[in-house]
């Protein structure tokens, strides 16, 4: 099993969110973070005083999988959440030791 | 005018500035968080710009001479209106009439949200001001509806009717919000919108009492019937939703309030007992279908201006005619169905609603056409995704 973690442009979620159910994913959890890649931050204005703001608004998707549909959730977040310009976002995959669902004690691949 | 109708007039232009602020907390709460600060600027730019348009010929255009179209520039920059005569009376009158002018254009931008260039934005209220507003309190107010004998009291036909049609018009040259209808655009404050209703409701008092021009007894029967309408309409909202979809909003609270004071609006000074009961009630109702038509329909007005100003504005211009009641305010206005008029009176009501509505339709299109095809008026699709809020104005609501 695999946790797949994506960072990308908060206006994208909804188009991550229907391309993931397309591909079959059943669950997932959602954070609005903020932080910065190589995109860097952006600024904004008050009272003519130019503020540089580092950490901007993104959403970060995690997703737990089974090691054989990997590749084609990668490739359907990247199709979904891509514009094409800098600050789209990043794509990990960790290994996952171990999981399971608290209501039924299942472990492994039937608690994903 | 009498000290004491001075002061009414006055504390009442104060109620009436302090609405459109209330607009914009009641809209921003709506929108979602990345658009809030769009709409504040939206609707206090409309304090910013019309007082001025207003000084300067809004004023003269909409109250001067006594032609039945349009006024005339006697009073350009308000030449001659001292402060000796009547005892400042026309200028407390301006000044009332200018906050009234302020909200009108302020009351569209709730139908624009979330997409529409600030700079388009910028142009457009003055501009509709002068060719839609002007005009159309004109013939309400000492033009040739008036003449007739429709009634308005405080504004349903020149302000909610008007702004409302005007709404409409401006959605279709502006085209749908990205992902509407196919995603919810949920209220991203709740709290913000109750606040705003509070202001609102609290505004409204020198919006319709005010109208009076007097402190009057039509003034206190005004009030009554302002607190009156928009509690019923509230009640009957609350419930029809509370049956139809099962819990009691919030929002549906605040939507009802705001149908029953714009519903009352035209026919505060002119009915009395139960009708504002009545009147509140049928717009509760009304509305609270109303606003499900945009998505049967297919334009989108964001945050509901043609299905509550449009639909409760012609509500209570409408119910005028059945309710109006000029013996018990010893008036010279007609009289409704119910108080042994014929429909006479309901007819000018239907009239002047019509004239107002094409009026505004067709020169609100005209002027987002040209806005279209000159600056444009709408953001780039990576501008309404990233928000109004940092697109339009560097700023963000919140860190």
């Amino acid at each position: 099993m695999k946790l797949i973690t994506a960072i990308i442009k908060p206006f994208k979620l909804d188009e991550v969110k229907e391309a993931l159910k397309a591909a079959g994913v059943t669950g997932m959890t959602v954070s609005e973070v903020r932080g910065f890649g190589r995109q860097g931050g952006h600024s904004e204005t008050y009272r003519g005083a130019e503020y540089k703001i580092d950490f901007v608004p993104k959403v970060r998707f995690e997703i737990v999988v089974d090691d054989n549909v990997v590749d084609s959730v990668i490739a359907s977040i990247k199709a979904a959440a891509s514009t094409g310009k800098i600050g789209d976002g990043k794509i990990w995959v960790t290994s996952v030791d171990r999981i399971v669902r608290i209501r039924t004690g299942e472990e492994g691949s039937d608690a994903v | 005018m009498e000290p004491a109708s001075l002061t009414w007039v006055l504390v009442s232009a104060a109620l009436v500035l302090f609405m459109t602020p209330g607009l914009a907390f009641f809209y921003g709460g709506m929108d979602r968080g990345r658009n809030v600060l769009n709409m504040l600027m939206m609707n206090f730019y409309c304090v910013l710009i019309i007082p001025v348009v207003w000084m300067v010929l809004g004023y003269s255009l909409s109250q001067g001479g006594s032609g039945n179209w349009i006024g005339n520039f006697d009073w350009f920059f308000l030449k001659d209106i001292g402060v000796l005569e009547d005892n400042g009376g026309q200028l407390a009158t301006i000044a009332f009439l200018g906050m009234f002018a302020a909200i009108t254009p302020a009351l569209i931008s709730g139908a624009v949200a979330d997409r529409m260039k600030f700079s388009a934005w910028a142009i457009f209220v003055p501009v509709w001001s002068l060719l839609v507003y002007v005009p159309v309190f004109k013939w309400v107010y000492g033009g040739w509806l008036g003449d007739r004998g429709s009634l308005d009291f405080a504004g349903g036909t020149a302000i909610h009717v008007n702004a409302g049609i005007a709404a409409l018009a401006a959605v279709l040259v502006l085209g749908k919000r990205k992902g509407w209808p196919q995603e919810g655009h949920p209220p991203h404050s709740m709290p913000l919108v109750m606040i705003g209703t509070g202001i609102l409701w609290f505004g409204w008092f020198g919006f319709n009492a005010g109208s009076s021009l007097a402190a009057s007894g039509q003034a206190a029967q005004a009030f009554m019937n302002t607190v009156l309408a928009a509690a019923a309409a509230g009640l009957v909202w609350v419930i029809t939703e509370w049956l139809r979809d099962g819990k009691p909003t919030n929002l549906g609270a605040a939507s009802g309030i705001v149908a029953g004071l714009v519903a009352i609006t035209p026919a505060a000074g002119y009915v009395s007992g139960g009708a504002p009961l009545a009147i509140g009630g049928i717009a509760g109702l009304v509305c609270c279908y109303a606003v499900k038509l945009k998505s049967k329909a297919g334009y989108d007005d964001a945050l509901d201006v043609v299905g509550v100003h449009l639909v409760g504005g012609l509500v209570g211009s409408l119910l005028i005619g059945f309710f109006a009641n000029p013996e018990f305010f010893d008036g010279s206005f007609g009289e409704g169905l119910f108080y042994g008029g014929g429909a006479g009176l309901l007819g000018e009501q239907a009239l002047a609603n019509l004239a107002a509505i094409v009026w505004s339709f067709i020169i609100t299109f005209g002027i987002m056409l040209v806005l279209k095809k000159t600056i444009g008026v709408r953001v780039s699709p990576q501008d309404e995704a990233d928000g109004l809020d940092y697109s339009q104005h560097a700023e963000s609501a919140y860190h």
